[in-house]
């Protein structure tokens, strides 16, 4: 089975991309993470307004199975959460780097994001 | 000791299934999703390999009477052909695994049949062995000459009847017949463990495969089976009783139904104590209110934090789309109704108790 992997994301060990968009950017889940996870039932994430510290967790994804928490790639604060995700979890399953998308968040240092992991060395991991 | 694998295990391979361990066998948990899987059995049909389930045949003169003395119903009242739910006991009253008890059709050279749970198989051949002293009576494990199929859902009599030689209008409920199905010699049992009508199929575990192929619709695998019996209430031995982690009788458990204190049997003492003074605890239904999943393990609480009892299981039912539990609570905050909390991650999420099962069938 061979998952999507965007090529213009940065990616974390733990499953979660980072969209950059000048000092902005978007985070989410992978296609993989999803696949691994199944059916998600249930989202929960921070505030607006919360700070993230890259590396730790900030919110949890459950599917029927399995509960997981998401870890925040890069550090910054929370500008917008995805309130869609309340009443569609399962957007997470079928638009993991679209409509399923987690947060939106200030960066606080724009360099965290050369410390992530490329597409090509995400795809390796989960080869 | 490696994981016991079902005869089917390269076919569910092959259908890029996802395993778990469950009960020492390796197992598909998932095909496709676990609710689509779900959906398939609660509006047409789906297929399961339960081959991990063991299969005892007691048979002889005396297979009645060591029935009768190592499982809480009355074997007295099945006929040939028939079946019913019932437990084993300890002394105690506290319940080592629940059990379909068939009675085999006349066609059958063998009396009795039962399906210990996953990995209980041999626990139990040993302790039925170790009560047949005296009596005329043989017991044999099969667990591993046969494969168990359940197929499963409102579709599966349509799905069964163009490839069996069996009558299946002429089969009631809770019943169990020999038939030719897919070529193969099959006992077949109207039983399941969703909620929906369906078929139990018994076949040896060399032609299971071609069974299961010729029973052309959704594979399912254990995600769903869990889901779809918690929407029933359905006991999960191992995780809603255990006789070390989670000692609890028939009573407690919401099964007094399948204890025939008339008889006797190892425990029966024991419950008819507990019946009479009624048990403390009965297993309960929970629905979240607030959002969360409850899950085993979880706390439930009274609205100002006393606790109450343990989730055993939870999951987001799927037919519902609402979070249901069972949990173990006791008897005074168990009317349909009460306002309780479930401890999801410290956070005490409002819930409220519900009757089983969940859903209406």
């Amino acid at each position: 089975m061979s998952f999507n992997v965007p090529d213009d994301l940065r990616y974390l060990d733990t499953h979660e991309w980072v969209r950059q968009d000048d000092d902005t950017a978007t985070v989410g889940i992978s296609d993989f993470a999803q696949d691994e996870l199944g059916d998600v039932v249930f989202v929960e994430l921070p505030d607006e307004g919360d700070e993230l510290t890259a590396g730790t967790d900030f919110g949890v994804v459950e599917s029927i199975k399995a509960v997981s928490d998401v870890y925040a790639p890069v550090s910054g604060t929370v500008t917008a959460v995805n309130d869609d995700l309340i009443d569609r979890p399962e957007l997470l399953n079928e638009d993991p780097y679209g409509d399923g998308w987690l947060l939106e968040l200030e960066l606080a240092d724009e360099s965290e994001l050369d410390g992530l992991l490329s597409p090509d060395e995400y795809s390796d991991q989960i080869a | 000791m490696g994981l016991r694998t079902p005869p089917l295990g390269p076919v569910h391979e092959d259908a890029g299934a996802t395993f778990t361990d469950f009960g020492g066998w390796e197992m598909p948990v998932e095909f496709d999703s676990i609710r689509t899987e779900h959906a398939a059995v609660r509006e047409s049909v789906g297929k399961f390999d339960v081959s991990h389930m063991g299969e005892i045949v007691v048979s002889g003169p005396d297979a009645t009477q060591l029935m009768q003395r190592l499982t809480t119903n009355d074997v007295t009242v099945l006929d040939p052909g028939e079946s019913h739910y019932s437990a084993m006991t300890r002394e105690d009253g506290v319940m080592l695994d629940d059990t379909m008890v068939y009675r085999l059709p006349t066609s059958v050279d063998d009396d009795f049949l039962f399906i210990p749970n996953a990995g209980h198989d041999e626990q139990m051949e040993r302790r039925w062995r170790d009560h047949a002293d005296g009596l005329d009576v043989t017991v044999d494990n099969r667990t591993a000459a046969y494969g168990l199929i359940a197929l499963q859902g409102p579709d599966a009599k349509g799905l069964l009847a163009p490839e069996t030689d069996l009558d299946l209008d002429a089969v009631p409920a809770f019943a169990i017949v020999e038939g030719t199905t897919a070529g193969v010699e099959t006992l077949v049992a109207t039983t399941g463990y969703t909620g929906e009508r369906g078929y139990e199929l018994l076949c040896p575990a060399e032609e299971i495969e071609t069974v299961w192929d010729t029973l052309n619709c959704q594979p399912c695998g254990l995600g769903a089976r869990d889901t779809l019996r918690l929407e029933m209430g359905f006991l999960l031995a191992g995780q809603d009783f255990h006789p070390d982690e989670e000692p609890r009788n028939p009573y407690e458990a919401g099964i007094g139904s399948v204890v025939e204190l008339d008889t006797e049997f190892i425990g029966r003492d024991a419950l008819e104590q507990i019946a009479v003074e009624g048990p403390d605890e009965k297993l309960t239904g929970l629905s979240l209110i607030d959002r969360g999943i409850p899950r085993d393990g979880y706390d439930v609480t009274t609205p100002d934090g006393t606790h109450l009892g343990t989730i055993t299981s939870g999951t987001m039912s799927p037919t519902l789309g609402t979070p249901i539990a069972l949990a173990y609570l006791p008897m005074e905050y168990r009317n349909a109704g009460t306002t309780l909390r479930v401890v999801v991650r410290d956070e005490p999420k409002k819930a409220r108790v519900r009757a089983t099962p969940f859903l209406d069938r």
